[in-house]
């Protein structure tokens, strides 16, 4: 973590390879105070990156999922009603005060936290259409109130906001407006290699060309409905060093090709392949200069 | 220039406001683009475009902008830059307290700061590699501990900005084109109108207050039902002649529609041309698929929302003439235009879709006459999210 007197940068860490232009979108968020939307293929690392932005910062971090239910205001607190009904009935704890039915949500703990955290909103696209309009004030003024005890809850420190969609909705101008952005692009050979040097640190330079060419071949067959992703790479080599497998063996066809196709379509169209529809390169090798740019 | 790059992005229909611009300059008040216009390429990126579908005219109208500026700051752009910043204050729809904003921000020192940075880049595009590491001379370091460290990835310096923004690689994304599947699921996630209907499982908490309260303290739970997608949808897709090179993109948002589990309801028929006598169950259109549309509209109640998909091309015979069906199969006494009179009238809300660019639109005999009676949209996401808005959005 470096300061250089006005904020916190993020540098990236070792266990995750970020490019330039993300690092810059890390730090113009956290420079100016606003959340950092995340989109890109499934598996180019959105969620991930945000534990890695709170170690690089050395901050803690809150993580909140958002499903197709979740609700604005249980990000900021829940009031546990059913809970003091039941103790009520019971007779069992001090029903007379409401705090101790008041549970702060991820965002609320995030605002009442004493040092300055890392949020992960993750996959906000989920919830309803309307979700992150419901959250505008609360993050443009860093405050909220709890209407049942009239408590304010103000944030002594900004969170650093990391949001994430899978552009399953598209999410409202007002929020997209107050929002730095930035699209995860699909990592190219170069970046790839360094990423799987990451989690594959004593990979044979040999064996990671013929897999990344098997792989990024594999992403270009327009037949097939869902593109390996890059964990599904990282699965795939540690697939690929457990059993032991012989270059000559990789040379000659795709094992474990289950780790990298998730379709029981895809699998069989490539089981396929040669009889009709596409076709499997003869030499294997010949493709290395189009995907080594 | 500047401004040229804010307003040929809302030229371009890339919805940037004020507000955004404004965090764009604090950025680089704050020097985060460093002295690299690759940097301050996404750097612009990052702050004025919320979408990846909007990146392809991000690229478009930066390479247009600042086409020529690498290797040629000279006195020209400082110039132009200068004006810029005076012009600042010919924004429009500025309040007060934007305006002192905004000259916060272009004050003197963002200016220099901003010429120093450039000035310093086309050193380094002369040949030089100086600012890397030279903390203490950089421009507006901190005793070394210049921004320029946080440099990551080596390979993205050799590559220009404009370069980068000539390549558009983001232009798949863009929405005005014809739409893929998941594109379209999107437009059409937004077809959604919430009633509460059906089976009770859900706690409806504030009632389970008062019922326990009238209950003297002993817990009773109220349910209610959970809140459901209301919306039916009849689907009227003309097949056939003209409409076959968009075999494609009809396919696509019928299994987009198909794939839209949210509905209550969802009836898709075949018609050729315009709506006669008969729809059909099958593209095929034999006589064993028909069904009599005066059907349709007896069983679908007003609450259906109609979508017809087609050309609207034809002959005006076709539209306006008794027997104007020209497959020689049918006779229809009744004019297509009647048909599609009774379906506006009977539906409470009706649009058409038409695959056919906007522009020939207007060279349209029939397309014009259809368009009084439905409003119509082209066959892109945009189009289908104008439409779905049309259909359950506010009248306007």
């Amino acid at each position: 973590m470096t300061t250089n007197g006005t904020f916190h940068r993020f540098q990236g860490t070792p266990g995750y390879i970020a490019t330039g232009p993300l690092v810059d979108a890390v730090n113009c968020a956290i420079a100016l105070g606003r959340p950092l939307l995340l989109k890109g293929e499934p598996g180019t690392g959105k969620t991930v990156l945000a534990r890695h932005v709170a170690e690089g910062l050395g901050m803690p971090m809150l993580e909140w999922h958002i499903k197709s239910t979740s609700k604005a205001v249980e990000g900021l607190y829940v009031y546990d009603t059913v809970q003091r009904l039941n103790d009520s009935r019971f007779g069992t704890g001090d029903v007379a005060d409401i705090r101790h039915y008041i549970k702060l949500g991820p965002l609320g703990r995030a605002f009442a936290a004493s040092e300055r955290l890392v949020l992960l909103i993750d996959e906000i696209d989920k919830a309803d259409l309307e979700f992150p309009n419901d959250l505008l004030r609360e993050l443009d003024e860093m405050r909220f109130t709890i209407v049942e005890t009239g408590d304010e809850i103000v944030a002594k420190e900004r969170p650093i906001l990391l949001v994430t969609s899978n552009n399953e909705k598209e999410l409202p101008d007002a929020f997209l407006r107050r929002c730095v952005f930035h699209y995860i692009e699909f990592p190219d050979v170069a970046t790839m290699r360094k990423i799987v040097a990451v989690h594959h640190p004593h990979l044979e330079a040999k064996l990671l060309d013929q897999v990344l060419i098997k792989f990024y071949w594999l992403r270009e067959q327009p037949e097939l409905r869902k593109k390996p992703s890059t964990s599904e790479l990282v699965d795939w080599i540690s697939a690929l060093l457990r059993s032991g497998i012989s270059q000559k063996q990789l040379e000659e066809h795709i094992p474990f090709v289950g780790a990298l196709l998730k379709k029981e379509q895809d699998v069989d169209a490539l089981g396929r392949y040669g009889t009709q529809g596409g076709t499997i390169p003869a030499r294997w090798a010949d493709l290395g200069p189009r995907y080594n740019q | 220039m500047f401004l040229d790059l804010f307003y040929g992005l809302r030229d371009e229909g890339v919805p940037v406001a004020i507000q955004e611009w404004q965090a764009f300059l604090s950025a680089l008040a704050q020097g985060l683009h460093g002295a690299d216009l690759l940097r301050f390429y996404h750097l612009g990126r990052a702050c004025l475009v919320k979408s990846e579908t909007y990146f392809d005219a991000y690229d478009r109208v930066f390479a247009r902008v600042f086409k020529g500026v690498e290797g040629q700051l000279g006195d020209e752009v400082t110039d132009r830059l200068l004006d810029w910043l005076r012009d600042a204050k010919d924004l429009p729809q500025l309040t007060p307290e934007q305006l002192a904003e905004l000259e916060r921000l272009t004050s003197d020192e963002l200016m220099r700061r901003f010429l120093e940075t450039l000035g310093e880049q086309s050193e380094r595009h002369d040949g030089g590699n100086r600012w890397v590491g030279t903390g203490g001379r950089s421009p507006y370091g901190n005793n070394g501990t210049h921004p320029t460290g946080i440099r990551v990835g080596g390979q993205s310096r050799s590559r220009s900005a404009v370069k980068v923004a000539e390549e558009r690689r983001f232009a798949d994304y863009r929405t005005d084109q014809t739409l893929d599947i998941r594109q379209m699921r999107v437009a059409l996630r937004r077809l959604r109108q919430l009633t509460r209907t059906g089976l009770a499982s859900e706690l409806d908490l504030d009632e389970t207050v008062d019922e326990t309260c009238r209950n003297a303290g002993e817990i009773e739970l109220v349910f209610r039902p959970p809140r459901k997608n209301d919306v039916r949808l009849l689907l009227l897709m003309d097949v056939g002649g003209t409409m076959d090179p968009y075999v494609e993109p009809m396919s696509q948002l019928l299994t987009a529609l198909h794939d839209e589990r949210g509905l209550r309801a969802f009836e898709p028929y075949y018609f050729h041309n315009c709506v006669y006598e008969s729809v059909y169950t099958r593209a095929r259109m034999l006589r064993a698929d028909a069904v009599p549309t005066a059907d349709l509209l007896r069983r679908l109640d007003e609450r259906w929302k109609v979508v017809l998909v087609g050309d609207a091309m034809m002959n005006p015979a076709e539209l306006l003439q008794p027997n104007g069906n020209i497959d020689p199969r049918r006779h229809s006494k009744t004019p297509g235009i009647a048909w599609l009179h009774r379906i506006v009238e009977h539906f409470d809300r009706a649009v058409w879709v038409n695959p056919e660019p906007t522009t020939e639109w207007d060279f349209v005999q029939t397309a014009k006459i259809i368009r009084r009676l439905f409003p119509m949209f082209p066959l892109t996401v945009d189009g289908i999210t104008e439409a779905v808005q049309a259909l359950i959005g506010a009248r306007v």
